[in-house]
């Protein structure tokens, strides 16, 4: 880490320990007056921390970010992820000192704002999905997942459905589904998507009824629509009848849920609860992996179930928060406050922004762009399944695989040439899978340089330079990274030279 | 719609490539019955103005901390954060970047994730830390649940007032595992884990030693939450425990009404492989230079479905990035220095409260929150104080108030907290 590897606009940097530590401040604070302390128990001795001024901190950071791909720098099509345009309008009214500096514990008399926007989040979301009763409180969409699927659970507690003990599940689906159905304490079934990328109503009836000729055992099942292969499912009305007649509930995995807002409504296709992620649909940024926020949505059947708070407004015309001792049937609170407030703000405000017709253009416009990209790479990769699709597509890497060439390889050169690749390897359901979402917030022109890219890629793997893709990339702050070293020999942290 | 690149033209553009007459010609797997007839009933479009303007009487109507003579703590706290952390978090490579999936293209975001975690694990006193977790309430849930794995037992025991949000989280995730038990008071041999506060809900730091015999006596594990992280810069690290978890909004986020937030986790070394979320960890790219990745992703759920040790997935990463740089600018002695100035404005609060007629401070032992009692119900007081544009602190049952003080509260916050509560009272 020295500054002999720097180039240009390229530059090391070191950890924040490694630097000359000297005794250095970033903040100045008032002195203090060295009163007694009254903790009852000892000092605390050294931490290790380090201790360096504000400029120096403020270039260490600025120099790792420009190790980082981001939206604002180009064409992200990370399938599943919804990696749209951030409008940084949405931050600075987030910034606004009533929010911002609002403590969730304050009396709800001088709080009545923010929970007048979440009375409005409540609404946009109610609106959009069919689905009446909202809940704003789990903080992604793993969390949503959990709070739907307890609600679930509850559901038949309360009806006395105790042997209702499986979750169905296809198994292109989101590893969170079956790990959330666990953490439920449910037994995890999957059904088979094997070539054909939907659902069938036969492979559902045989997972259906696999243990029990009703289905009595099924809870429910959760299925993401669109789904994960890029396809809605078009069986989806029959097997939410077939579910619905055994008694149990569907879960709509909602993280596709921008192909289809402002023009389709999921309560319409048979989803009884489903989660939203606000950090994908709308646009609320991912921060290099957080925070999200995945409220739920469900029918006003299961409302009475789904966790705690819900924003209510009284008949004096001031919000509440319904707790606990307002719904004794709810399932309880799966976290602390009141939700990611922060992000229901931005939320809000990007749902504003579009309004209802611009919601409607926004997945027209994302299920447009995937097909244009379906279409144009339909010659040169692999179309497992056939289009139209909605919002994303999937190829695989079947034609360059012939020459050497996998899909690591072509992500890898995507790096190279100067965009994030799409998702890989994911659905499971076939080998070498890519799933390209571009999102609504991307131009023709974008598309085009891309789709030259993808094709020039297609060229060079036909043309026998599969040697070359294995090194790729080449020009990024750094070339392909040992996983394998990482997970034998952990260094999960810095220490202090022995 | 300013966010929207296509026009008119290019989508024609676009559908006479794709082959279809229309988007609709796209929609043609959906049911006819699914479609909304026409616009769903919501507002048209709005420009930034109108939509700032909309927000902005929202966001009005809400007492900021801020504005006000501020005494409310209870888990989320009010501190000062330097410029510079909400420069960094809204730079576009860290803000508009995903999940540090191509670490190529991601190294920004894993250093950043390296030096967070290696931050939790010294001011915890422990061996490792993940990359962080949703929340303080989720972080102990999760403790427990890893807890239950390890010990391969069903109880959960609080030793020390919890706050009252965590156990209610503990409470409904625990409904899912059949014959789990939730109890408080002391582990026995059936115990997964005590789960120990401190400083506990009304402000009391504890001493582990006491806890870590109890459980080294029983075979259960020793979680310890901390509400308020800034007090690790007075109080001892809790290296006795195997586990601990908690809340770390007190460096570098806004309280924002309840989140965002950030969860941590750290525990010792041996329960590497049991612990939830994600980890960034230390290799090499192909030249040998030194690079961070995500790492032993086989416990997660993209990799071990229903076998993972959590379904978490999206984390508070932005959030971790605010507390990293805003740790990075206090350093070793300006976080002492912070912890100790939030001790000192706790007992100018504590002596100050202390000189009025009928109110007794309960806590003998506090870092900067602590319990007092009033001579009337307390939920009478706090909505009194809030008529008058004070916020005084959260009402526990009957008289009893707790009470925070930072370094954000002022000599003339406390007078005029004085002078109101005289009135009121």
């Amino acid at each position: 880490m020295t500054n002999a590897e720097n180039r240009g606009l390229h530059y090391e940097e070191s950890l924040l320990w490694e630097k000359d530590q000297r005794d250095a401040c970033g903040v100045d604070l008032p002195s203090l007056e060295n009163t007694p302390s009254r903790t009852g128990v000892e000092q605390r001795e050294s931490i290790g921390l380090p201790q360096l001024s504000e400029p120096e901190i403020v270039r260490h950071f600025v120099r790792m970010s420009t190790w980082n791909y981001s939206i604002d720098h180009g064409f992200f099509p990370l399938g599943s992820c919804t990696m749209k345009h951030n409008p940084r309008l949405n931050e600075k009214l987030a910034r606004l000192p009533g929010f911002a500096h609002a403590h969730p514990m304050q009396p709800v008399s001088t709080a009545q704002g923010a929970l007048e926007l979440m009375h409005e989040l409540q609404h946009w979301l109610a609106e959009l999905t069919g689905l009446r009763g909202v809940c704003l409180a789990p903080a992604a969409g793993a969390h949503g997942e959990l709070a739907g699927i307890m609600t679930i659970a509850r559901a038949h507690e309360q009806q006395g459905n105790a042997h209702k003990r499986i979750i169905l599940t296809p198994d292109s689906s989101h590893g969170t589904n079956p790990a959330t159905a666990v953490m439920c304490g449910y037994d995890v079934r999957s059904i088979s998507t094997q070539g054909t990328g939907r659902l069938t109503v036969e492979a559902f009836k045989e997972a259906l009824y696999k243990t029990d000729d009703k289905g009595a055992d099924i809870a429910g099942m959760m299925v993401t629509n669109p789904n994960t292969c890029g396809l809605f499912e078009t069986n989806i009305l029959e097997i939410s009848d077939l579910l619905h007649e055994a008694g149990g509930y569907f879960y709509c995995d909602g993280a596709n849920f921008n192909a289809v807002v402002g023009k389709v409504r999921p309560a319409d296709f048979g989803a009884d609860v489903m989660h939203i992620n606000l950090h994908k649909t709308f646009s609320t940024p991912h921060g290099g992996g957080g925070p999200g926020s995945g409220p739920i949505c469900c029918t006003e059947e299961l409302a009475q179930y789904m966790p705690v708070p819900t924003v209510i407004k009284a008949e004096d015309g001031s919000y509440v928060l319904e707790g606990v001792d307002d719904r004794p049937t709810t399932l309880g609170v799966l976290k602390a406050f009141q939700g990611q407030f922060g992000m229901h703000v931005r939320a809000l405000a990007y749902m504003m922004s579009h309004g209802a017709d611009g919601l409607k253009q926004v997945s027209e416009d994302a299920v447009l762009n995937a097909n244009y990209v379906l279409k144009q790479l339909s010659d040169d990769y692999h179309v497992p399944f056939d289009g139209p699709c909605m919002h994303e597509c999937l190829l695989t890497d079947k034609k360059q695989k012939e020459h050497g060439v996998s899909t690591l390889d072509i992500a890898k050169a995507l790096v190279e040439y100067g965009y994030h690749p799409m998702t890989i390897y994911f659905p499971l359901v076939l080998p070498g899978t890519m799933l390209i979402e571009p999102t609504e917030t991307e131009s023709k022109e974008t598309l085009d340089s891309f789709i030259e890219t993808m094709k020039n890629i297609a060229a060079d793997a036909r043309d026998g330079k599969a040697d070359e893709f294995h090194d790729f990339p080449i020009s990024s702050p750094r070339k392909r990274l040992d996983e394998v070293k990482a997970a034998r020999k952990p260094v999960l942290r810095w220490k202090e030279a022995a | 719609m300013r966010y929207l690149p296509q026009t008119d033209k290019s989508r024609a553009e676009m559908l006479e490539t794709v082959g279809v007459d229309s988007v609709d010609a796209l929609y043609t797997d959906i049911p006819k019955s699914a479609f909304v007839d026409g616009l769903v009933d919501l507002p048209d479009y709005q420009g930034e103005l109108e939509v700032e303007r909309a927000l902005s009487v929202m966001a009005a109507k809400n007492i900021a901390a801020s504005d006000v003579p501020f005494f409310l703590g209870a888990g989320t706290y009010f501190h000062h954060i330097p410029a510079s952390v909400d420069h960094i978090i809204q730079r576009s490579e860290f803000l508009t970047a995903y999940t540090p999936y191509q670490p190529e293209i991601a190294q920004g975001t894993l250093q950043a994730l390296f030096e967070f975690q290696t931050f939790i694990a010294q001011l915890t006193g422990q061996d490792i830390a993940n990359a962080s977790l949703y929340d303080g309430s989720t972080a102990t849930i999760e403790a427990a649940l890893m807890a239950m794995r390890i010990t391969k037992r069903k109880k959960v025991v609080i030793g020390t007032p919890l706050h009252p949000h965590y156990r209610d989280v503990l409470t409904s995730y625990m409904g899912n595992i059949d014959d789990s038990v939730l109890a408080d008071g002391e582990p026995d041999d059936e115990t997964a884990c005590v789960i120990v506060q401190s400083p506990d809900f009304f402000g009391c730091p504890h001493k582990y030693d006491v806890w870590r015999k109890k459980c080294d006596a029983t075979g259960a594990l020793l979680v310890v939450v901390i509400n308020e992280i800034i007090s690790l810069g007075m109080l001892p690290a809790p290296t006795q425990a195997d586990i601990v978890c908690g809340e770390a909004q007190s460096v570098g986020i806004p309280m924002s009404y309840g989140g965002p937030h950030l969860g941590f986790f750290a525990c010792r070394e041996k329960y590497l492989r049991q612990m939830p979320g994600r980890l960034c960890g230390m290799t090499e790219d192909a030249d040998g230079k030194r690079g961070f990745v995500l790492t032993l992703s086989t416990r997660e759920q993209h990799i071990r479905r229903e076998k993972a040790t959590s379904n978490i997935c999206t984390n508070q990463g932005l959030c971790a990035l605010a507390f990293t740089v805003h740790m990075s600018l206090l350093g070793e002695g300006g976080f002492k220095k912070l912890a100790r100035l939030n001790h000192e404005a706790a007992c100018r609060l504590a002596d100050a409260l202390a000189s009025i007629d009928g109110v007794t401070i309960i806590s003998e032992h506090f870092f900067n929150e602590f319990t007092i009692e009033l001579p009337k119900p307390a939920s009478i007081v706090v909505e009194d104080l809030a008529t008058c544009n004070i916020i005084g602190g959260y009402a526990l049952e009957g008289n009893r108030l707790l009470v925070t003080a930072t370094e954000m509260t002022t000599e003339a916050h406390i007078q005029e907290l004085l002078e109101t509560l005289s009135e009121i009272l």
